[in-house]
């Protein structure tokens, strides 16, 4: 490796130095008069000495600022356009997204879904590019930190004069007695700066903690990346969804038929129930609908102990019981529950009877109950008749005269029954839905709703997420580490002991005024007369 | 109950007169003639009304809190005078900390004008559904405030820096677009005066219109320029719509949104173009004298330390603790809509703006037109991800 050669005190540089570690003797000889550059204590960077191998340029790639804010900015940007039309997930699930965007936002949104912008966040390219940003941050805080680090930790305390007289900060004072040096020094140390002597020379410090600051932050957004991608190891993170009727036991999806879950009872309020509602009165007006205010789940969540064999009934044991409210999630085992949605009344069974459709008393031939949720197929009796469930469509809608089901769910229920009886020929058809009921051509026989019962459905959330630990440490120290970056400064004034001249320079790495108003405070009361700003001074000039 | 209402509304009126006293006497010390920065009778008064106003102010929070029993930032007129609040408050950190009289004569108008913009949404107080009752919500949106407030000054310093610094002698790009902003501001007052102007006269014209196929009807509060696309007017008495608004602009209120925002922008033109006749230069240009006193060097100093300072506080708000909300009420502490993407953009940009000025020395103007941006993107999530985006693609 090549050095350079101190031409004061002889100490051998590393290739890119542009203070001497040692003296501190600026090693720019042609540059004297200009202000030195402090950045990294003029230590040498290895992006900017090496550039042979092909490592050393992918190391140089990802170590440059200029390409660290370029992958920012695209990332910005891309972020942004995200947001122009609304994401494939914010989209009705049940729309085709590449006819929704032509539809919706005409040719620009086709464009845009053939962009693949519909689902921008979760592409491969911004995957990468977020992954980019990482990898600068790891490499940047490795070129920089390590030197940084060893240049800070072996500051000499004596410093060349010429190093003193190119700080921005700096004074020459001929005429001062010991008294008052040992004066300033005690000042310095009542604001709580470090001092270090050697032969007379002083480095007064303090904040330097502060320095590290960035790397404790590109550290803590670097433990963050890296918990993101913890997300796609199958075990550390579930995301699942599971309806649960009143009075109904199912299994929670994701547990291996191991857990299952009861609903014992939705409770559902809405606003304007009580008197202390009262205060809302004129905004709940200008609302449509009611406004729900609070909504639980009594649950029981059970546990199977039957022996792991296909085929064998489930054994179940209680293991939890407990109301899951939105914002306060039941937790069993890492799992937990979260009150997502509901749907009011569903239908749970429905009764109906059998009558001529002449009789004005509609004097009951058979009654019977269909259970919506498991409907029989079939309906026998005893006098000979019998009702066929031909089609049964839970929530019923017309499509181009065409009757067909747009969920599984009962809220809409529609019914094709066939009837058979002994003074039927071949059978009778009856459509029935929620306020129709429509017989097929001129039926000797008529099919009537008696009665229903509903109950409420519960839509819980199923997630676990192991990640989270990972991210709240990785926030936490980013947080740290830009509070401690930010809210500290390092600053430095070095007092050199000249022969007949005493020089003093001051440096901070940010936050130059708070510095001048310290340093007006600790030479109050002493003969020194303010340090110049040589900075002000050369663009005066 | 409907006491403390009142009192609340009450006392953001004083503090809104007080601001203006404060504003007066900001603009007093500096006409100060005197060389040596002194800190006089006139100082003392602009920033003790100042802290009076923010004590008024902050009355009235905590008195509409009591009335609605959740803390009052859970709609647009809560929100948006909370950030006026937080503006005024960060701003009397930074005088504290700098001693800068100009900071407060061009904070304090800005902070006034966005609680005027505030009042102009309805103001009744509203419930809270379910997955907004959590504390994590009003930590939440309280520190993105502040947060957001405090690089606010960082604007404001860099605006003041922009006006003093940029020459004016002839027109560059630098002064048009120190007249977008000096306009933006017009737009804004436009906006105001539009609004209270015809609510003042309880106007109100009713169209009935089709939203993806369902008949509907829309109130206007504004003579409707821009009108539903196939509206019909129900309201007797009252204007026709002028202009049928095009057909890609969907969602429920787009056409009145549209009509308001015209109508904000003419009006700002009209204030705009009498501004330019009175003053027979730009605006910027009649501003420059009144700041030769200023030390550019301090006022980049602020606009950095602003963005130091309120970067952190952003970043736990508006991340941070959102996503720990988003966790607790919809579990799921990240969901990219068009909000959070926003705050994320608004994290990303002043990382660059730290990054550029740390390493690649973008000091003075540079970093103070990155502040000017800076703030578009806050304002933009603030008003027009709310308004437009979200209303546009209605899921709000
Ligand atoms: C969004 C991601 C990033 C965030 C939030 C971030 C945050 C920060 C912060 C807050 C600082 C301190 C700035 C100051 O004190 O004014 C900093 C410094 C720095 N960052 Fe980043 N950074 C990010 C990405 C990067 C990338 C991609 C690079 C790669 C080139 C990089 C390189 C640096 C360097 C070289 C410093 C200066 C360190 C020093 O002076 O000791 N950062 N970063």
């Amino acid at each position: 490796m090549n050095t350079i050669t101190c031409n004061t005190c002889g100490h051998l540089n590393k290739e890119g130095t542009t203070i001497c570690e040692k003296c501190g003797n600026p090693l720019d000889n042609d540059q004297k008069g200009k202000l030195l550059n402090m950045r990294y204590d003029g230590s040498s960077i290895r992006s900017k000495t090496k550039n042979r191998s092909i490592i050393d340029k992918i190391w140089n790639f990802f170590s440059s600022v200029k390409i660290g804010v370029t992958l920012i900015a695209i990332a910005l940007v891309a972020s942004a356009l995200g947001t122009i039309y609304p994401q494939q997930m914010y989209i009705p699930r049940s729309v085709d997204p590449s006819v929704h965007y032509r539809d919706q936002y005409g040719i620009t949104g086709q464009i845009y879904y053939q962009l693949g912008f519909h689902n921008l966040y979760g592409s491969w390219w911004y995957m990468i590019l977020i992954a980019l940003i990482g990898i600068s941050i790891f490499i940047v805080s490795i070129d920089r930190g390590v030197p940084l680090y060893k240049a800070l930790k072996h500051q000499a305390v004596k410093r060349h004069p010429n190093f003193l007289k190119r700080q921005k900060l700096f004074g020459e004072y001929k005429d001062y007695s010991v008294d008052e040096k040992k004066l300033l020094i005690s000042k310095l140390k009542e604001n709580r700066y470090k001092i270090a002597e050697k032969d007379g020379h002083i480095l007064a410090e303090k904040g330097r903690f502060s320095r590290w600051g960035p790397y404790v932050n590109h550290l803590g957004l670097i433990i963050f990346l890296l918990g993101t991608i913890f997300r796609f190891v199958p075990f550390m993170y579930i995301d699942d969804y599971v309806w649960v009727r009143e009075g109904e036991t199912t299994v929670i999806p994701s547990t291996n038929q191991e857990y299952y879950i009861e609903n014992q009872e939705f409770i559902f309020e809405t606003y304007g129930e009580d008197e202390e509602d009262a205060v809302f009165e004129e905004a709940l007006q200008n609302n449509s609908g009611p406004v729900p205010k609070h909504f639980e789940t009594n649950a029981v969540i059970y546990q199977d102990v039957s022996d792991d064999i296909v085929g064998t009934e489930a054994e179940l044991e209680e293991i939890k019981r407990g109301e899951i409210i939105v914002n306060e999630p039941l937790k069993i085992n890492g799992l937990a529950l979260y009150q997502d949605s509901y749907q009011l009344s569903e239908f749970e069974s429905m009764s109906f009877k059998l009558h001529e459709t002449t009789d004005e008393e509609e004097e009951a031939i058979v009654e019977f109950t269909v259970d919506l949720t498991d409907p029989k197929r079939e309906y026998k009796f005893e006098n000979g008749y019998r009702i066929e469930l031909n089609k049964y469509y839970p929530e019923y809608e017309l499509d181009d005269g065409q009757p067909r089901s747009i969920s599984n769910y009962p809220r809409n229920p529609g019914f094709v029954f066939f009837v058979y009886g002994p003074d039927i020929e071949e059978q009778e058809a009856s459509f029935l839905a929620i306020g129709q009921n429509i017989p097929s051509g001129d039926n000797q026989y008529k099919i009537g709703l008696t009665d229903f019962s509903v109950r409420d459905v519960s839509g819980l959330k199923v997630r676990k997420d192991l990640t989270l630990p990972i991210l709240g440490l990785g926030a936490f120290i980013f947080m740290i580490g830009v509070i401690q970056g930010m809210y500290w400064q390092h600053r430095r004034i070095w007092i050199h002991q000249g022969d007949e001249k005493l020089l003093i320079a001051c440096h901070t790495n940010k936050n130059w005024y708070g510095l001048t108003k310290e340093i007006e405070k600790v030479i109050e009361g002493t003969s020194f007369k303010m340090v110049e700003d040589q900075e002000n001074k050369q663009k005066q000039d | 109950m409907l006491d403390y209402i009142s009192i609340s509304g009450g006392l953001l009126y004083t503090a809104f007169v007080i601001y203006l006293i404060s504003i007066v006497f900001f603009a007093a010390t500096i006409r100060d003639k005197r060389k040596e920065k002194q800190f006089t009778l006139v100082n003392k008064l602009a920033i003790g009304t100042t802290i009076l106003g923010f004590v008024a102010q902050v009355g009235y929070f905590i008195t509409r809190w009591i009335a609605s029993g959740h803390a009052p930032v859970s709609n647009m007129f809560e929100f948006v005078t909370f950030f006026g609040m937080m503006l005024v408050f960060a701003f009397i950190i930074l005088y504290l900390i700098y001693r800068i009289e100009l900071l407060g004569l061009f904070a304090l108008p800005i902070a006034l004008l966005i609680i005027a913009y505030a009042s102009m949404y309805p103001t009744e107080i509203s419930p809270l559904v379910p997955s907004l009752k959590s504390h994590w919500l009003y930590i939440h949106v309280t520190t993105v405030a502040l947060g957001e407030a405090i690089l606010a000054v960082s604007f404001v310093a860099g605006i003041i820096y922009l006006i003093r610094q940029i020459d004016q002698t002839k027109i560059t790009l630098k002064t048009i677009g120190l007249e977008i902003i000096m306009y933006s501001v017009c737009a804004t007052i436009g906006f105001v005066l539009i609004t209270s102007t015809f609510s003042a006269m309880d106007y109100n014209a009713s169209f009935s219109y089709s939203v993806d196929g369902n008949e509907s009807t829309l109130n206007y509060h504004l003579p409707a320029i821009f009108g539903p696309g196939d509206g019909e007017l129900l309201t007797e008495n009252r204007m026709e719509a002028m202009i049928p608004t095009p057909e890609w602009m969907h969602g429920a209120e787009a056409p009145r949104k549209l009509n308001t925002l015209v109508w904000s922008l003419l009006i700002g033109l009209g204030l705009y173009l009498v501004m330019r006749l009175i003053l027979r230069k730009r605006i910027a240009a009649a501003i420059q004298p009144i700041l030769k006193k200023a030390n550019p060097e301090l006022l980049d100093e602020v606009c950095y330390r602003a963005v130091a300072i309120g970067f952190p506080v952003f970043t736990l708000g508006g991340l941070i603790f959102a996503a720990i909300w988003a966790q607790e009420a919809w579990n799921r502490y990240w969901g990219w809509d068009p909000k959070e993407v926003w705050a994320l953009i608004t994290f990303f940009f002043y990382a660059i703006f730290l990054h550029l000025r740390l390493s690649k020395g973008w000091h003075g103007e540079r970093s103070a037109w990155l502040a000017v941006v800076g703030f578009t993107i806050i304002m933009f999530n603030l008003i027009v991800v709310n308004l437009v985006l979200a209303g546009l693609h209605s899921y709000a």
